[in-house]
């Protein structure tokens, strides 16, 4: 147990280390708080059905602000962790570490946990500056939206365990997981709304399990309710990535 | 792929666990195969506790693939090993905090600095020893705040050294150890791994140093495409396959033809006073006592005894000769 502790710990200092990964955690999803919250701002029009249709009733800073909650695990599962777990094995880590005689489950939970850790803060950062600097609201539902967070966290974890495992290089990692990246940013929810993607988008869409975790969250945000219906789907699409990812994962 | 049956590499894995009990590492019929290329073909040898055993070859030769099986890095496709009476790939577990390991191929993360590496590497042994005389020992301390990338490739090396020495080994296997270190780092390392088996740790040294192989070990297997083509101590390998000595010595004179009923000796050449005998066994002592006894005692009476080298290349010729 003092194993996975202390790897967790020199794990968190290497990820404090390495710019780009602090990059990835915090800076795109505050890009897109900032950007999109200045161009749309938070005013409802009651007369405007469209509008109200497109915005799910709600200001478009509050339909925005649980989708950068989701753009953060979404880095942290597509980017961040697989980027990491890919390196490792690439420059032989994972083999030293296995030498040592560190299992599996500590190489991937130390992992996990300090991808979980990070998403934390960083969530917790979009969700104070978001409501200080342009006022949007609070979640309804405290319970509900934590886990929603939770089961993006899950899902994410797993979904990153599961590209560094069968990718078979971090420059694989980089291309494949970036452009997963970029397309669940743009049709999942935090580009345009949802409402507005044509049908081709929508399919795309509803392929990526961020879609579905931002309907999860931003249900429980705007007090919506638990939607079972999209919170199974995200998880279908977490445990079929974990149970791959531990049927395929390498050490070299 | 194997050529056993799963009974009986059971039964033959038994019989060698129960003959290998005074033996730190015992293998018999080692087999390993990649997209069917025997990398290692039935492969068999002892080290004794408390030795340090080479392994030499040329690249491809099977040493590295050799050294992972006894580690529980691969998977073994034949053959039975037995390290600290443990099987490697069943018990990996109960053994892997007795060995030490140094890979031959492996990395740490960039940013981790060397006191970081050792301090983590000791948290992951049950046994570990106080990685701060290790940091001391392998000349690490200025460098101990530093992190890998800016180590340089012989402190790197000396890195992974003290890190397959954290947890005590009762085994330690060290893969290419001294790949990347200058000459004095060279020596200071053959030191310190003198030190180590002192210390009552088995040493199994992977290398193409030949000079290292013969100032440090006990015995040396020879390794040639997946086979072992001898396995001997140093001095036996090479009276066995390089028994050639010269000797030189200076004489102004006439010519000296009793030297070519000198027992050992093949030839003699003389270029103007410079005389240069060939032979085989003890000759320098043979032509020196002629000498003597003729009344002639050169000052520059020299023998030049084969090196492992000269062996190691003799019996890969051979080997490959016999293919």
């Amino acid at each position: 147990m003092r194993g996975v502790q202390k790897l967790a710990w020199v794990e968190v200092k290497l990820f404090i280390r390495e710019p780009i990964a602090l990059v990835f955690a915090f800076a795109f999803p505050f890009f897109m708080l900032f950007v999109l919250a200045g161009v749309f701002g938070n005013d409802v029009d009651p007369a405007d059905e469209e509008n109200l249709r497109v915005w799910r009733g709600v200001g478009p800073s509050d339909y925005y602000v649980s989708t950068y909650v989701g753009l953060v695990m979404a880095s942290a599962g597509l980017v961040t962790l697989p980027l990491r777990l890919a390196a490792y094995r690439d420059a032989g880590v994972l083999r030293r570490y296995r030498a040592a005689g560190v299992s599996v489950p500590v190489v991937l939970g130390a992992q996990v946990l300090v991808s979980l850790g990070m998403s934390v803060l960083a969530a917790a950062g979009i969700i104070v500056s978001s409501t200080l600097v342009y006022g949007t609201a609070l979640p309804e539902s405290w319970p509900l939206v934590i886990a929603g967070i939770g089961l993006g966290l899950l899902t994410f974890s797993c979904i990153g365990v599961l590209l560094g495992a069968i990718l078979p290089s971090a420059r694989a990692v980089q291309g494949a997981g970036l452009t997963l990246f970029f397309v669940m940013m743009m049709i999942s929810g935090s580009g345009p709304p949802l409402e507005v993607l044509t049908s081709a988008m929508r399919a795309v869409s509803n392929a990526m399990p961020l879609t579905h975790l931002n309907l999860v969250v931003q249900d429980a945000w705007l007090g919506f309710g638990w939607s079972w219906a999209e919170s199974l789907i995200t998880l279908a699409f977490g445990a079929a990535s974990g149970i791959l990812a531990v049927r395929f994962f390498r050490w070299e | 792929m194997t050529d056993e049956s799963p009974a009986q590499a059971t039964a033959n894995q038994a019989n060698l666990e129960r003959a290998a009990a005074d033996r730190a590492v015992a293998v018999d019929g080692l087999t390993k195969i990649y997209d069917r290329v025997r990398a290692v073909d039935g492969v068999s040898f002892d080290v004794r506790a408390g030795e340090i055993f080479g392994i030499i070859g040329s690249n491809g030769s099977g040493k590295t693939t050799t050294v992972e099986c006894l580690q529980g890095l691969r998977r073994r496709d034949g053959g039975a090993v037995s390290v600290l009476g443990l099987d490697p790939g069943a018990q990996r577990d109960a053994l892997r905090h007795r060995i030490g390991s140094q890979l031959q191929e492996s990395a740490l993360p960039e940013r981790l600095k060397v006191w970081e590496a050792l301090d983590l590497f000791a948290a992951l042994s049950p046994r570990a020893r106080d990685w701060r005389r290790l940091v001391e020992e392998w000349g690490l301390h200025e460098k101990r705040q530093a992190a890998f990338s800016d180590l340089s490739g012989g402190q790197r090396q000396r890195l992974f050294v003290a890190l397959a020495l954290v947890n005590d080994p009762e085994v330690v296997f060290l893969d290419e150890m001294t790949t990347g270190l200058d000459p004095s780092a060279r020596h200071a390392a053959w030191d310190l791994v003198r030190q180590v088996r002192e210390r009552g740790t088995t040493v199994v040294l992977v290398t193409h140093f030949m000079d290292e192989a013969e100032a440090l070990c006990d015995r040396i297997a020879v390794f040639e495409s997946g086979t072992i083509a001898a396995i001997d101590s140093p001095a036996a390998l090479v009276a066995r396959f390089a028994d050639q000595s010269i000797v030189h010595f200076s004489h102004d004179g006439d010519d000296l033809p009793w030297l070519d009923g000198c027992p050992g000796v093949q030839s003699v050449a003389r270029h103007g006073t410079r005389y240069t005998v060939t032979g085989e066994g003890p000759l320098l002592a043979y032509v020196g006592a002629a000498l003597v006894t003729h009344g002639i005692a050169p000052l520059d009476l020299r023998g030049e005894r084969a090196t492992l080298e000269e062996a190691f290349l003799r019996i890969t010729a051979k080997k490959a000769g016999a293919a």
